[in-house]
This record gives structure tokens, sequence and C-alpha cells, in this order.
């Protein structure tokens, strides 16, 4: 079943530079189905519209056709480093004593970023079946799924679900009437958006302060409890049934080449219609933003775009025409990340925006690697300047200065992620930044922010 | 603070523990546990999941202390927490904020006298579709204004616990 998006009055959008076309989005509902008025989260009804088919199949094609087909369908990860899953999953050692384990990272905290919110509470047997499938593949016998500590409703849902799975005989002893053991469990985190990168999120796992390892070695070698881990973002595993039971020509065919499949886009700030949209991969920005984002509020036009979760480099309006895949956002100078557009409207100050964003890096930077623990409170505390009129000419040349001390000096990517956005804010809105010097403090202050009504 | 865990958390905290090959793995789960329990996890808390895990506590007080869903100090019995990230601040998570400040009487970081409410302003909630997002205990309330907020606030105050409170 699928769906195009009314297309709703396009206002012209200066810097352009051909004129506006009407969007034209095929909206999927294979992975987001909260439409259907159906209860996934009850295993019943998640089997009735075909669910543990896919894990069934899986067993019987055996673990190197399993392992082909996630190869053939070119699934990118879903957690914003956009790496091949199939590949990863190679990365396993097939020959080891020790054990293996399965890590799920649900500990989505990016700002922007909101998808697996949906999979963890709507839809969570997709997600264990998933996990079934890559656990039979690379002959896995422990799984952990790894959720947020603030995300109470969707630890209990997915607990209920996972308890659903064992009672029917997915999980256990002698899964799937197999020879099989499968266990899985729910591990909650504390409070901590660093736990998402994939070896903090290992240390938290073993109950440490989630503090970034060191790579190589690479956790598909020594990663939970120093044995061989494969660690994936929930949409890409919950992507894995659908990969099994249609084939990878098919999935892939929703997607472009190398890039394939559907994926949940977020489209969240100034836009009519705020929320998760089922797209093919390889849309483009302005079709989302325009299509079912429903434009800008107020039919303001847009003053920026923040592509995929905060740490991605900001866009202007005539750089919206790009395609969102992996490869070519980076082609855009930007990073496809999450999906999760943030859209700015025009009369928002983006150095307020920049603040926002360079507080989060500031408050999440673990503290391990001095020149983003440093380097994050200089950000935040020189933009808190520019915000309350105490900002001088040279803060501009210090933040660039600042950011580029803590790009790639850093073990983990977290030092990059604050430093980007510093880099393409400046770099794109530098007028901005100077007119809060010229008008010592924040020249938007008079400015509304744009009146929203709740769909 | 009581030296022991109740029955029904203690039998909690065994099939905690059954699911890792490590005692310390099950260190976060049974500090949320704790929490829980005591309200928040003070030095005696600590020091009980320290014996209780047989992990050093000066590894508990690391972990515990790097979290910042692990209150070290007592919170209201209602902890509203906003998010003043970029999706919620264009959604005007400020006048939010504002309206909080002032129906409470607290600035964020502080509890009202009786006790009642301690105001934290956060980071990112993963709910940005539904901006702005406030997080009361468990419960997300989404779209937030001004208006929809008092409204909670005062439905928590006139008795309502958290999990049945005013869904706006």
């Amino acid at each position: 079943m699928s769906a195009t998006t009314d297309a709703p009055e396009v206002p012209a959008i200066p810097g352009i530079p051909k004129a506006p076309r009407v969007p034209n989005v095929t909206l999927y509902d294979h992975l987001l189905r909260d439409k259907h008025g159906k209860d996934y989260r009850e295993i019943k009804v998640y089997e009735t519209a075909g669910g543990y088919k896919a894990a069934k199949k899986a067993l019987k094609m055996g673990p190197d056709a399993v392992l082909a087909e996630v190869k053939k369908a070119s699934v990118r990860g879903r957690g914003g480093a956009g790496f091949p899953a199939g590949i990863k999953w190679g990365f396993v050692p097939k020959d080891t004593d020790k054990p293996k384990y399965l890590v799920i990272n649900g500990d989505e905290g990016e700002p922007g970023t909101f998808k697996d919110n949906y999979y963890l509470s709507m839809d969570p047997h997709r997600l264990i079946e998933g996990c079934i499938i890559c656990m039979m593949t690379l002959n896995i016998e422990t799984c952990y799924i790894y959720i947020r500590g603030e995300f109470f409703d969707q630890i209990n849902t997915v607990e209920k679900a996972v308890e659903q799975a064992y009672a029917a005989g997915y999980l256990g002893k002698n899964a799937l009437k197999s020879k099989m053991t499968l266990n899985m469990y729910v591990h909650t985190g504390a409070g901590a958006y660093i736990c998402g990168e994939e070896t903090a999120l290992l240390e938290s796992l073993e109950g440490k302060p989630g503090q970034p390892r060191l790579k190589p070695p690479f956790p598909a070698v020594v990663g939970a409890f120093g044995c061989p881990t494969v660690i994936n973002n929930v949409e890409t595993l919950t992507s894995v049934p659908l990969i099994i039971e249609h084939g990878a020509e098919w999935f892939m065919g929703l997607g472009v080449e190398r890039d394939g499949g559907s994926r949940i886009v977020g489209i969240s700030g100034h836009v009519n219609n705020p929320g998760l949209y089922e797209v093919g991969v390889g849309e483009t920005l302005y079709d989302m933003i325009y299509g079912p984002g429903g434009g800008v509020l107020e039919g303001r036009a847009i003053k920026a775009v923040i592509p995929g979760g905060s740490s991605c480099p900001v866009l202007t309006p005539d750089e919206l025409d790009v395609r969102m895949t992996v490869d070519d956002m980076a082609k855009a100078g930007t990073m496809l990340g999450t999906c999760g557009i943030i859209v700015i409207a025009e009369g928002t100050c983006v150095v307020k925006c920049l603040q926002r964003i360079s507080h989060f890096y500031a408050h999440e930077s673990c503290g391990q690697c001095t020149p983003c623990r440093e380097g994050t409170g200089w950000l935040a505390r020189i933009l808190d300047n520019l915000e309350d009129g105490r900002g001088r000419q040279s803060d501009l040349d210090l933040l660039l200065d600042v950011a580029d001390q803590i790009g790639g000096n850093t073990i983990c990517a977290l030092g990059d992620a604050a430093s980007l956005p510093v880099q393409s804010f400046l770099k794109k809105f530098r007028k901005d930044f100077e007119a809060h010097v010229e008008h010592a403090g924040c020249p938007f202050e008079e400015i509304p922010l744009p009146v929203w009504r709740k769909p | 603070m009581p030296r022991a865990f109740s029955p029904h958390a203690a039998t909690e905290v065994e099939r905690i523990r059954s699911r890792y090959p490590t005692n310390l793995a099950a260190l976060i789960p049974t500090l949320l546990l704790a929490q829980k329990e005591f309200g928040y996890l003070g030095d005696d808390a600590l020091s009980l999941v320290a014996e209780t895990l047989d992990v050093p506590v000066t590894k508990v007080i690391a972990t515990a202390t790097f979290y910042t869903m692990l209150n070290k100090e007592p919170v209201g019995k209602f902890h509203v927490q906003i998010c003043k990230n970029i999706s919620c601040f264009l959604r005007n998570s400020d006048a939010v904020t504002r309206e909080l400040r002032s129906c409470l009487g607290v600035a964020p970081g502080e509890t009202t006298e009786d006790g009642l409410f301690t105001l934290t302003e956060v980071e990112c909630l993963a709910a940005c579709g539904r901006a702005p997002v406030v997080q009361i205990n468990e419960e997300y309330h989404e779209w937030q204004t001004p208006e929809s907020m008092r409204g909670v606030i005062d439905g928590l105050r006139n008795g309502a616990t958290s999990n049945h409170g005013a869904d706006v």
C-alpha cells in the first residue's frame, strides 16, 4: 500500500535557482504502520499480519544465504554512520570459542531524531524478529536490547513483547523448534547521549560510565564482555525481516543503488506537519519538507535546514535539492545521519539555534578527551556571550579555532559532532554572527517564533 | 533511608543479575531499581548496591555520577523535565519553561518548598515531532503550550498522581 501526498501550495523560496516544483513523494507503510489501526505490540496481531514468517524462512534458508541476502539488499546502518549492515555482520569471526553477542542500539537521543521511538513503542516484534534472524545467521546466543532510560513506556513495551516471544517459542531453548538457544534481554540506559556511540554503549552495558573505547579492536572482534559483538541500530534490524520476507531485490528497489530500502524520515521544527514519514531512500530534502512536511509555518521562507540530526552540517534554502542518501548528502557537504530533518524558518536566530546545539554537546561530552571536554564548554560559553551582548568580533574566529581543535582530535565522533555545526553555521551565516557583535546582543529578539497548531 | 532492599526488589535484583556474565553489568539496572525504591541515590543506597552486587563502591560511584537520570539528591514527588534543545526551542519551549518557573515559583534545578515539584531543563527526549516535550516522572507530555502546561501542573497539584495526570 502506498499513497502520494497531497501537494500543498508551494511558496517561492528566495535563492532557489529553479522554479519551485510540486513535491511528489511516495509514502510507504512497510515500516511505519501506525495508520493501520492495529496494535502490533500484541504478538497475535503481529503474527496475523505475517509476523515471524521471515524468521522461519531464514531458518530454512540457512546462515550463508541469509547473510548474502542482507549484503545484497545494501541496507546502510540507520543509526547515523551509514555503514553497510551486511558487511558489518560479515566481520564477526565464525570460528571462536568465545560467546558472541548481538547488541541493539536503542539509545536514541540526538536532537531531531525520533524514529526508533516509533519502533520501540509501536512495533517491538519487528525488532525482535530482526534480532532473531541476525542471531540465527551469526550463531549468536545472547542479545541485549539497549534502550535509553527515559523511554519508560517503550522499555515496558519491548519487555512485554520479549516475554511473548519466549512464550511463543521464538526465543529460549530450541527456539523455532531448532537446536538453537536464543536469549534476549532489555537493558536500560540512565541518561547519557554518548551511549549511542557503539563502544560507549558497550561500556554502559557492562555497568561503567559511557566512555568510548579506542578502535581497533572493533566490537566485531572485541565487543561486549571482551567477546565478538554485532551492534546495530533499532531501525537497521527492523528492516531485516522485510529483506528476508520480500527478498533483497524488492528491498533494494525501494531505495537507490548502494543505499537500499525505505526508511523513516523525521521532520521537526518549523513545518506544518512535523512527524515521521516512511519513504524510499533517495527522496530530496526539498520534497520531504514541502511534501509530507506540509511546508513552513505561517508560509515563511526557510532560513536553514539541519538534515539528519543536530550534528549534521547546516544547509541553506538553495541547497535542499539533494537526494537523501548517505553518498549524496556527503557530496553536498553534510550528512544523512538519522534522517531527522530540522527546519528553521526565516526570522529565527540561527546563533541561538547553534547555542542550543553547542550546549547539548557540552552537556553530553563524556569528559574523556581534553579537546572535547574543554572545547565544547568554550563553544557554548562564547555563544552565550554573543547572544547576551558580550560578544567581540574576535569571538567568531575563536569559535572556529576551538572547533578546529576538537574535530578529529578525539577518541569518538562526538568531537566532530560538536564542531561540524559550529563550522557550518559560521560559514553559512557569518553575517548573523557579526550582527550580534554590532548589535551588542541578539538582533532577532523582537521577531516572534512562528505560531504552531497541534495537527 | 532503609538499609536493605524490599523482598520484591531483592528478587528483582537477582533476576537482573542472571541476565549478565558479570555482576558489574547489573549495576545500572540495579541503581535504577534502588532509585525507584528509595527515591534517590544517597551514600547509603550506593553502598547497599555495592554490597548487593559485590562490586567496589568506587565503581558504583563512578557510574552513578555519570548518568543524568540517577539522582544523587532528593527530587520532588513530581520531577518536571523540560527539553530545551533545538526542535523544542523552535516550537517555543522557552515560553513553557517561563510558565513553569512562574507557576512553580522555582528556577530549573530547584525543588518547590512543599517538596512536590523539581524543575529540570534537559537535553533531547527523542520526541521532536511532538515538540515541545516535557517528561514528568515516567510520562511524556507532548505538544505543550504555556496554557496546557499550567493545566498539567494544576492537575498534579490537585492530587492526581503522575501516572494518571492530565494528558494534554
